[in-house]
């Protein structure tokens, strides 16, 4: 379990004085210098190629969707005149039957997607590590009214939910992003509680709270830093699930609307072209597993960077 | 036991409770049912909606429409007035979920039972190719949509029909109107089974995906903790034989903590069945919420609702009392 790091001073390590060193003088075998505790685990991170090689495409998704649309030729709701022809040297991905680019759909619906999912993972995170930490912190009635009522909300199906509240408040992205990350807070809240529970016993606490510290002070600058490793890697998995909820309330008709475009939306419209115009079908659907994978990947080597116990080198 | 199975069962009837007021708010949360009645155009008289308010309880206080539900539901089994006058919602719901079931329930199995083998032999070759590759595949079918797989399969059986010239994948619905010429029902019963079972085939596919990835990681994390446990090495150090060790001291512990989990993602593989319902065009629960949400029809939705957090309740109670079955420090805490 991870603790506030305090500035320790740099750590030298020195070898017991070996014969034919003058006396006064330290032989310094090996030094260590001082990191740290997110400095460690950026090292750990850093080694873990398939963490790094993800983030690089997760960043190259990020552009893609947010600057591709501003240099590409045409508008996600262009019309051109080239319909239902396939991957060729203006349009990249193809088009539809109405002569839609696919490629500006694609970087359009990537985008939403993106939006869409940051959101969940910032609301629920924020909104879920608020309700765990309260409940984990305060215990007894607060705790059990605040995580019987997540357990509630967990036994409804989530897709089914949010598909009922984003047909009745309506399909833009910021709506869909809080519909979803609304209900995926009590998961966090779930985890962060379990943390809490046994942090709150821990000595440092303890100590905090002789030093006469509140106990907002208690929960904001000493229980949720600590719980963070864990929250960050949910969140990571937040992002990946946002991305596969978002693009399938969409399919499901719920999500974002046209003239609007998300991936899921996409795939939807491409799915009876399987056969006949598969770039419809296909390049919609490889850019969420892209993005979802990606995600999963930064998500895994995050676990393990941010695990102290964690000593195995990655191969 | 007895007493641990008692306890848990009253634990679970204020969840119901609290379950069916959750949904009740939900549900009323999801639209005004005499929204299309109202901008239908020519208007329809103002008397006619005032009938339809009352049938639908509209013009009562929310507590007291939340006690008529509910009576209706513990006393008759009703799940309230639809908005069409003529539909029986328990009946809706009943068929769609025989329909749903027989999905969900099939898929779970497929999904656990080579979850449990893919996780236990990357368990015991740790880091070998197996081990890679099996987290690859997972990973990968963790972040595939499953909307997409499913679309996926199913233009994928609909390719390999025409070319092979038969239909042995279904496609369309959960069986044929029509085997050959005869008619389902007329149909012998070796043709029946074999109708729906390749009608289920690519739907189980694609739903068991999901579940599957989470599981086969489950499995082999808890499969590891388990093997590198000291009663486990005891094992070994008697002499027992390596697969006496295997299946008896780690694989049956290592499955006490999947069971739970397995419980809980029912919500969650529910909400995947929607969806593959969906693609698959088959008449479950998928569909019919869906047209409820079309029809604002909010007392089927909320029943549609109680039902899916029921079974999710239900489920949760199920692997609590197995826990309690495997696990003795459980049922004696």
């Amino acid at each position: 379990m991870p603790e506030p790091s305090n500035t320790a001073p740099t750590t030298t390590v020195t070898a017991p004085e070996a014969p034919g060193v003058q006396p006064g003088q330290v032989e310094r075998e090996f030094t260590v210098r001082e990191r740290s505790q997110w400095q460690q685990a950026g090292r750990r991170f850093l080694r873990h190629r398939l963490a790094v090689g993800s983030l690089s495409i997760f960043l190259l998704l990020v552009v893609f969707a947010f600057l591709g649309p501003l240099v590409w030729k045409y508008k996600y709701t262009t019309i051109t005149p080239d319909n239902s022809v396939g991957p060729r040297l203006g349009h990249p991905f193809g088009t539809d039957n109405l002569g839609h680019d696919l490629f500006a759909e694609v970087m359009r619906g990537l985008q939403q997607s993106i939006k869409v999912a940051l959101l969940i993972a910032v609301l629920a995170t924020t909104v879920g590590a608020l309700w765990g930490v309260f409940s984990g912190f305060y215990k007894g009635l607060v705790d059990a009214s605040l995580m019987r009522f997540a357990d509630l909300l967990l036994t409804i199906p989530q897709l089914a939910l949010a598909a009922g509240l984003a047909n009745h408040f309506g399909g833009t992205w910021w709506i869909i992003g809080i519909i979803l990350g609304g209900l995926s807070a009590p998961y966090v809240a779930r985890v962060v509680r379990g943390m809490v529970l046994s942090l709150r016993e821990r000595e440092f606490i303890e100590a905090a709270r002789a030093l006469g510290a509140s106990d907002m002070r208690l929960m904001l600058v000493h229980l949720v830093p600590n719980a963070m490793a864990v929250v960050i890697v949910n969140a990571t998995l937040l992002v990946a699930g946002g991305v596969l909820g978002e693009t399938a309330l969409s399919f499901f008709g719920f999500g974002i609307q046209s003239p609007d475009t998300s991936l899921g939306l996409l795939v939807s419209a491409g799915q009876g072209a399987v056969l006949t115009r598969p770039w419809l079908f296909y390049f919609p659907g490889l850019f969420i597993i892209l993005f979802a994978l990606s995600v999963n990947f930064i998500g895994d080597g995050l676990r393990d960077a941010l695990d102290p116990q964690q000593t195995r080198q990655r191969r | 036991m007895l007493a641990y199975t008692i306890r848990r069962v009253l634990i679970s009837i204020p969840v119901l409770i609290g379950s069916s007021i959750l949904v009740f708010i939900i549900g009323k949360l999801l639209g005004d049912p005499l929204e299309s009645l109202k901008l239908r155009n020519p208007p329809v008289p103002r008397h006619t909606i005032d009938l339809e308010n009352h049938r639908l309880w509209l013009d009562r206080s929310w507590p007291e429409q939340y006690y008529l539900w509910l009576k209706g539901l513990v006393l008759h089994g009703n799940f309230g007035p639809s908005v069409h006058s003529t539909d029986s919602i328990r009946g809706e719901l009943g068929s769609a979920l025989t329909v749903t079931a027989k999905l969900v329930v099939v898929s779970v199995i497929v999904a656990v039972t080579l979850a449990i083998i893919t996780g236990v032999i990357s368990a015991i070759r740790q880091y070998s190719a197996f081990d890679y590759s099996a987290t690859f595949m997972s990973f990968l079918f963790f972040s595939m949509p499953v909307f997409w797989f499913a679309a996926l399969l199913k233009a994928g059986g609909i390719w390999y029909n025409q070319n092979v010239n038969a239909d042995t994948f279904g496609t369309i619905g959960d069986k044929s109107v029509l085997i050959g010429d005869v008619s389902f029902s007329d149909a012998s019963f070796g043709q029946q089974l074999g109708n729906i079972v390749g009608h289920m085939i690519l739907p189980t596919i694609a739903l068991s995906l999901a579940g599957y990835a989470a599981w086969t990681r489950f499995t082999r994390a808890s499969m590891l903790e388990v093997m590198n446990s000291d009663y486990v090495r005891l094992a070994r150090a008697k002499g027992l034989r390596s697969r006496r060790v295997l299946v008896r001291h780690s694989l049956r512990n290592a499955l006490i903590p999947l069971t739970t989990v397995t419980a809980l993602d029912i919500a969650a593989l529910l909400g995947g069945a929607i969806i593959t319902e969906t693609v698959f065009q088959w008449h479950g629960m998928g569909n019919l919420f869906r047209t409820g949400l079309q029809d604002k029809d909010v007392y089927l939705l909320m029943g549609w609702l109680l039902i899916s957090a029921t079974i999710v309740i239900l489920f949760n109670l199920i692997a609590d009392l197995l826990y309690g079955v495997l696990d003795p420090r459980i049922r004696h805490a």
